[in-house]
């Protein structure tokens, strides 16, 4: 202990970054699992692969900004990241896809802005926009629900389909790929059915669609669980749900018969993991009160846009990354009030 | 019952205060020399009126207050003064002071007191001088003179005196323990205020971590009826409580606007500790020569609360309360939250040091700050409503306009920002840091307008003197040309 060395205040809490990191990744878990459930073991190599090629990126840029290896590896961001760009892939991605989008996220969306708490991005949302724009084939070849499929993926095979591209046997190629509840909505929309004719597909289990409505849940679940432990604030996410609610109430109240209810577009797509996950992230989100709720609504707002008038299926990451642009004006003009102002 | 009001943020902290209530208040040991910095207040430092060499009486005064933000200085004890120089003083940046340092002689004669019989036949001006003339200043820490938050000025009316008892601090006890054993001496230093600033209505507020305290000013107020429209209020631990303006917000639910000062809104506070020292001045003619210090920490064995005269070395005070380190580095003066390190154990109690800290629980020890990753958590602390992460960005950035557009110079430095921050980051010396620089900033801008104006000034009397000389020589010339001519034609 130096003398001029510690500064006042001499008290501090226990909370740490890293602890942040932690409970963050905890929370996630029972929406992995429920992803492993519906689409297979594939999630857990995306993210074994993510996490890795997370840590070694990570690892390679602190040492070329020379920065201590141990205090920033330990902080658990990467791992965050990586775990959020895994389950935004497809389960059978292959490993280069999975690996692009990392390394990306790492290098360029954090640490080529200077690292943990100077991205103005979610590095995450980042990477998702880049494959999404470079490679919309396999960014779209969603694994058909477990339950749906003509048959099986085992963990092998899911290996040797992330691994060397090559199918198995046993499957063809419709059978590892099918289109995601938004996909369909919007496509079969555009063929003029209705809603309602819609979610008779199997696919919809009359809701928001099978699988995904569960994800959707176990993602809210852990997301409760973060607000709980105060990781996050609930303004974010609230703001992000009721927003989306709201337009999809009022476009669904005006149109039935060619918008989906509000209920499928909360549970189906990335919106919880959105809501909860991703616009949470402090670093890039904004940050007084009043600026978090309007930086949700803003994200709800811009994710139904895209999902019903825009060019693709789902719009989580363009909204976070739009209205990551906004923050810095957000946070400015939302400052508290302070004690004794006038205003 | 009162309905409170509340600030936001704030902390619930580890108290730690039966740490040194468990004995009554000790008279601390006289020591050899005492040290008396001039300045012990906020103002101007006071002016020797004594020499080197000469004998002092206990209470005479040494010092006089010079201009009107000071006051008067006084001999704790007899003895003899011995030096009159710069002694390292106790303070964050380790400076040292011009200060008076007496050689005790132990017989501690009192110089002959004046005291008053009955206040209420002095006037509201008299009574201010006599606490002026006695030395007596803030003893919550500030070190305001008293004298001056009791003249209201003729356009302000009071409607409420706060006592302030909240010590919300964690580790001292100073507060609690006066309120324990003196309760009826403080309560004769509120009728003095009140009879100064003629408050309507007076309020004890206590935190309800000191149920001592709130029952020994319940029964002294019970005993006195003389004290009418006076309330003991009770507010919720939770630091910063006792902060003046935060304590105004949880009693009243008013805040003291920008730039203005509590009594804008009726209402002057002060703490109980000078309530007691005024009581002492007025009705008993005692100076402040003395005032109540907890000693305590984990490093000290009969850690406790000490009545000590000013300007005792530190050291003794450790000595006396049997602490097992007298390494600076592990004193605070203060208390862990908004203390100090101290430089050395030599150096002596102001007015304003309210405890000795050595060895906090739980303290921090080695800070590694990791990056800000904007959780808000401060902002969520702050009790000004600031955004400490905004603020620490732009001061890191050293861009300082930002800092004020954020509000940086409404931060009162309570810490509970840097306490909360999970990258451990010490945001209140950035604040501080940023501030400073604000304010040599404006100094030096100050200091270049006034060169500025004498660059031009010279300039405009240089331009003014070549053209008066050119004028001059014009003159010569013709004269010359004129005389000239003349001489020809002559």
């Amino acid at each position: 202990m130096g003398l001029f060395k510690l500064t006042p205040p001499f008290l501090s809490s226990t909370n740490r970054v890293t602890d942040h990191m932690l409970q963050l990744s905890l929370a996630l878990f029972p929406a992995i699992i429920a992803l492993v459930y519906y689409f297979g073991s594939g999630v857990l190599i995306n993210i074994i692969l993510a996490i890795v090629v997370a840590i070694a990126s990570e690892a390679l840029m602190l040492n070329l900004r020379q920065r201590p290896l141990k205090p920033y590896l330990s902080d658990g961001s990467a791992i965050v990241t990586a775990l959020l760009i895994a389950v935004a892939l497809p389960p059978l991605s292959p490993w280069w896809l999975t690996t692009v989008g990392t390394l990306f996220a790492i290098i360029f969306a954090k640490h080529l802005y200077g690292g943990l708490g100077y991205n103005p991005f979610n590095p995450a949302m980042i990477a998702y926009v880049l494959l999404l724009i470079s490679f919309p084939v396999e960014m779209t070849s969603w694994l058909p629900i477990a339950s749906l499929a003509e048959s099986q993926v085992t963990f092998s095979s899911a290996l040797q389909i992330i691994f060397t591209e090559q199918l198995p046997q046993q499957l063809s190629y419709d059978a590892i790929s099918a289109a995601t509840p938004l996909d369909m909505m919007k496509t079969q929309i555009g063929l003029q059915q209705t809603p309602s004719q819609i979610l008779e597909n199997p696919l919809f289990s009359r809701f928001a669609g099978e699988g995904w409505q569960w994800v959707n849940f176990w993602f809210a679940i852990g997301g409760i669980f973060l607000i709980y432990r105060k990781i996050i604030s609930w303004h974010i996410p609230v703001a992000v749900i009721v927003s989306l609610a709201i337009i999809a109430f009022i476009t669904w109240l005006i149109s039935p018969e060619t918008t989906a209810s509000p209920l499928f577009h909360l549970f189906s797509g990335a919106t919880m993991i959105g809501a909860f996950f991703i616009a949470t992230d402090p670093v890039s989100g904004a940050t007084t009160i009043k600026g978090r709720l309007i930086f949700g609504a803003g994200i709800g707002l811009l994710t139904y846009v895209i999902r019903v008038w825009g060019g693709y299926p789902d719009g989580i990451a363009f909204a976070v990354i739009l209205m990551n642009m906004l923050v810095p004006l957000i946070d400015y003009y939302t400052q508290p009030r302070v004690y004794g102002a006038n205003r | 019952m009162r309905q409170l009001g509340s600030f936001p943020g704030g902390l619930v902290l580890d108290g730690h205060k039966n740490r040194s209530t468990h004995l009554a208040i000790r008279q601390a040991p006289l020591s050899k020399t005492l040290i008396l910095p001039l300045q012990q207040h906020i103002g101007e430092a006071s002016v020797p009126t004594v020499v080197i060499g000469e004998r002092v009486l206990k209470g005479q005064m040494i010092a006089r207050a010079n201009g009107h933000v000071s006051v008067n200085l006084h001999a704790p004890s007899s003895g003899h003064i011995t030096a009159i120089d710069n002694q390292d003083i106790p303070h964050p940046s380790g400076l040292s002071a011009l200060s008076i340092s007496i050689e005790t002689d132990g017989k501690e004669q009192w110089a002959p007191l004046i005291k008053t019989d009955n206040y209420q036949k002095l006037s509201a001006h008299d009574l201010r001088q006599n606490i002026r003339y006695a030395g007596i200043v803030g003893l919550g820490g500030a070190g305001f003179p008293s004298f001056i938050k009791l003249n209201p000025g003729i356009h302000h009316f009071v409607d409420t005196l706060i006592l302030n008892g909240v010590e919300c601090e964690p580790y001292i006890t100073c507060d609690d323990m006066i309120m324990r054993e003196r309760a009826e001496g403080i309560l004769d230093g509120i009728a003095i205020m009140r009879h100064a600033i003629k408050a309507k209505s007076c309020i004890i507020a206590i935190e309800d971590n000191k149920p001592e305290a709130i029952t020994a000013m319940q029964i002294a107020l019970a005993q006195h009826s003389d004290h009418i429209d006076t309330e003991i209020v009770i507010v919720p631990t939770r630091y910063p409580a006792g902060s003046e303006k935060q304590l105004i917000q949880v009693i009243t639910k008013l805040q003291v606007p920008n730039n203005k000062l509590p009594i804008d809104i009726g209402i002057v506070m002060h703490n109980v500790g000078t309530a007691y020292a005024i009581g002492r001045a007025i009705n008993h003619g005692e100076p402040l020569i003395s005032r109540i210090v907890t000693i305590t920490g984990q490093n000290v064995n009969k850690a406790g609360n000490l009545e000590v005269l000013l300007g005792s070395p530190i050291r003794d005070l450790l000595d006396f309360c049997e602490a097992t380190t007298q390494n600076p580095s592990q004193l605070l003066l203060g208390g862990p939250m908004m203390g100090y390190h101290l430089t050395s154990c030599d150096l002596p109690i102001t007015k304003t040091s309210n405890c000795i800290l050595a060895g906090v629980e739980n303290a921090v020890t080695e800070p590694m700050p990791m990056p800000c990753i904007r959780c808000g958590e401060c902002a969520t602390a702050c009790p000004v409503s600031l955004l400490p992460q905004q603020i620490y960005w732009h001061a890191r950035a050293k861009e300082l306009e930002k800092t004020q557009e954020y509000n940086l110079f409404d931060c009162i430095e309570c810490g509970c920002c840097s306490y909360v921050c999970p990258s451990e980051i010490p945001l209140v010396q950035y604040f501080r840091f940023a501030k400073t620089e604000i304010m040599n900033q404006e100094d030096e801008k100050k200091k270049s307008n006034v060169a500025r104006i004498r660059h031009e000034n010279r300039q405009t009397r240089q331009e003014t003197e070549k053209r008066e000389k050119d004028l001059r020589q014009q003159r010569r010339k013709a004269t010359l040309a004129s005389e000239h001519v003349d001489k020809e034609t002559s």
